[in-house]
């Protein structure tokens, strides 16, 4: 059937991208083709537990070659953008991925290997058998989908990917406790995401387009009061609860310390840093207005975040929940970030993701190894762990010191970054809370070396008598769980005493969040203002 | 039709939010579904309502002659039912064997992640 002569002559080159992708841009996909490859071999693979392992080790050695090589390419190139079809947004769906996206995947991309690793000793035949691998796999799809996404509802999707694959994991032993947790769990963030849609579908309402790039540019033309301040408020409350921020923050203790201890360690690392990473993304690229409208509600949040984490930290006797709560601390301080909000304040924040995702899964992999070690999560059934292993008490210690922020580890950089921006941007109160959150933290993880390593036995025995010790014996810890938790150690260590890459990369990270221009002009061309 | 549809949505919201605060997962549950429903709403209405001017463009065309409705609400809307559809099975399918397992779905007696009456830690070395 010919086109009859009346048709509309158009101009395609203005809504298609008509020269050929670069080949180093399909990078930007590659993390979500993998990782769906792997899961779906992985589950192909289900009666043959021995080899799960294997194929997801490999596929996940190529996710963090795929992650390197995409970060290194944003480093050199800047922000890339890829659209479904070639076609343009508004019409196409984008995948854009900038220095704060490509740095957190890579570094997701390395825990997620990490705990593969782990996995091998600490998920048994029926928990492989029940699909740990899979999950694992398509977690990571939805991790590293919602860090290189450019488009809202996208976002949603890649929320809702993640969401499932954690209820797999969360769920993977079928224990009464761990069933208790999911339902909390569960429930509180499903509202969490459906809060997100309901935003997200009345901004659909006010700008009429989804692009990220594109709803940044349509918003400066709207009233930043009225409805706009109503999308920015439920935006905040729908990423504080999946980044667990106070006082949205109870599903959290209530749910992680329930699964075996490397599920957990992956869920410290990543799941409430992508909450965090949508926060930076909302408020710094997307809606920077009501950033400056809310960043008082945001800084009281972050300091009782960070308070409230630590101090319930204090006052547990079991290690997994202690760490939960360490998380939840951890939090605060990204958020206090960007309650600043400056750039230097910016780049602090992702640089305290990146040493949060490293440093909270490394001590949940730490506390797996106290309980193979003591054989038990209470610190009233620990003690004499130096005996049992110097070197594993000199690690205990170095995780504990970067977390708390001491030098010379990872987590003293990001928090001399923050302080200094919360003095120079006149916010006294967010560098008090910071400095004193490292402290108590500091007496935290201080207590628990003190009660499980350094005593001579569990509570009620004098000090010296670790012979006459009525404690489990101890067990035998593995190549597989020394090697990730080495890794991830050495990581932290090496960013604590070379964090000029790292300082490098986040700044790049911050500057793009409070300057748009070069993510708007990689979605739209060089026409973007 | 907009302002039937708001008020629609409203009373949805309403009921969905007083589900959710009640103690009873069964409760929750039913809140939840409601909640998913009057998003769907909501993003519907967030496009534009239109009667009877489906989105098609005539074959002889390549843009639109006359207003037509706007399918774009309507994709995003059959995204979140298969989502929220998937998530709801998986809840109602968790809760039931939270209940066989707990023997209650009364979420303050749900206390085996986080018993009550805890003893505090170690005080003194």
């Amino acid at each position: 059937m010919a086109a009859p002569d009346s048709a509309v002559a158009v101009d395609y080159a203005q809504a298609m991208r008509m020269d050929p992708v670069l080949p180093g841009d399909w990078l930007l996909v590659a993390p979500l083709l993998i990782t769906l490859l792997g899961g779906a071999l992985c589950l192909m693979a289900r009666k043959n537990t021995q080899s799960q392992p294997k194929i997801a080790i490999i596929f996940l050695v190529l996710l963090v070659l795929a992650c390197g090589g995409l970060l290194a390419r944003v480093l050199d190139k800047g922000v890339i953008t890829l659209v479904a079809g070639g076609w343009l947004p508004p019409f196409g769906i984008a995948f854009t991925v900038d220095a704060l996206g490509a740095t957190l995947a890579f570094t997701s991309s390395i825990v997620a290997l990490a705990a593969a690793v782990y996995g091998i000793s600490d998920v048994d035949h029926s928990g492989r058998r029940y699909g740990f691998y899979p999950f694992l796999l398509l977690l990571l799809t939805g991790v590293c989908g919602a860090f290189l996404t450019g488009d809202i509802f996208n976002l949603y999707v890649w929320f809702e990917v993640l969401l499932i694959s954690s209820f797999g994991l969360l769920i993977l032993g079928n224990e009464r406790a761990q069933l208790d947790g999911a339902v909390k769990y569960a429930i509180l963030n499903i509202i969490a995401t459906t809060l997100f849609l309901i935003a997200t579908g009345l901004l659909y309402g006010i700008v009429g387009t989804l692009n990220m790039a594109d709803i940044a540019i349509k918003v400066r033309a709207v009233e930043a009061d009225g409805p706009l301040m109503t999308v920015a408020v439920l935006y905040f409350m729908a990423f504080a609860m999946k980044a667990a921020a106070f006082p949205v923050n109870f599903w959290l203790p209530a749910s992680y310390h329930t699964p075996r201890i490397v599920i957990a360690a992956v869920f410290a690392g990543l799941l409430t840093k992508v909450g965090v990473y949508a926060l930076l993304r909302i408020f710094g690229i997307i809606l920077p207005d009501a950033r400056l409208a809310l960043d008082d509600l945001i800084a009281v949040v972050a300091i009782a975040t960070m308070l409230t984490g630590v101090l319930g930290a204090l006052a547990q006797t079991d290690v997994r929940r202690l760490l939960g709560y360490l998380v939840i601390s951890g939090i605060g301080s990204m958020l206090a970030g960007l309650a600043i909000g400056t750039t230097p304040a910016l780049s602090g924040a992702i640089f305290y993701a990146v040493h949060s995702i490293l440093v909270m899964t490394a001590l949940y992999m730490a506390a797996g190894m106290m309980r193979a070690l003591g054989g038990s999560y209470s610190l009233r059934e620990l003690g004499g762990l130096y005996r049992a292993s110097p070197a594993f008490a000199g690690v205990f210690l170095m995780l504990g010191f970067a977390v708390a922020g001491l030098p010379p580890f990872s987590g003293f950089w990001p928090k001399v970054i923050l302080v200094d921006a919360a003095l120079v941007g006149g916010h006294g109160w967010i560098a008090a809370a910071i400095l004193l959150t490292g402290l108590l933290t500091t007496i935290a993880v201080g207590r628990v070396w003190i009660y499980a390593f350094w005593r001579g036995g569990p509570e009620g025995t004098a000090d010296g008598q670790m012979t006459a010790l009525a404690a489990p014996a101890p067990g035998t810890v593995g190549a597989n769980v020394w090697l990730p938790l080495g890794l991830l150690l050495g990581l932290v260590v090496l960013i604590g005493l070379q964090p000029e890459f790292m300082m490098q990369i986040s700044g790049r990270g911050g500057a793009g969040l409070s300057d748009a221009t070069g993510y708007l002009r990689s979605v739209f061309g060089d026409t973007v203002q | 039709m907009e302002a039937a549809l708001a008020i629609l949505i409203g009373l949805f919201f309403a009921i969905s939010i007083y589900l959710l605060m009640s103690r009873q997962i069964v409760r929750v549950l039913l809140g939840i579904a409601i909640l998913s429903n009057a998003v769907n709403l909501l993003i519907f209405a967030s496009g534009r309502l239109l009667r009877g001017v489906p989105p098609v463009i005539p074959e002889a065309y390549q843009v639109p002659q006359e207003t037509i409705a706007n399918p774009l609400p309507q994709a995003l809307i059959l995204t979140a039912i298969v989502i929220s559809f998937s998530l709801f099975a998986f809840l109602l399918v968790l809760a039931f064997r939270a209940y066989q397992e707990l023997g209650t779905d009364d979420t303050n007696e749900m206390r085996v992640a986080e018993p009550t009456g805890e003893t505090a830690p170690p005080q003194g070395y």
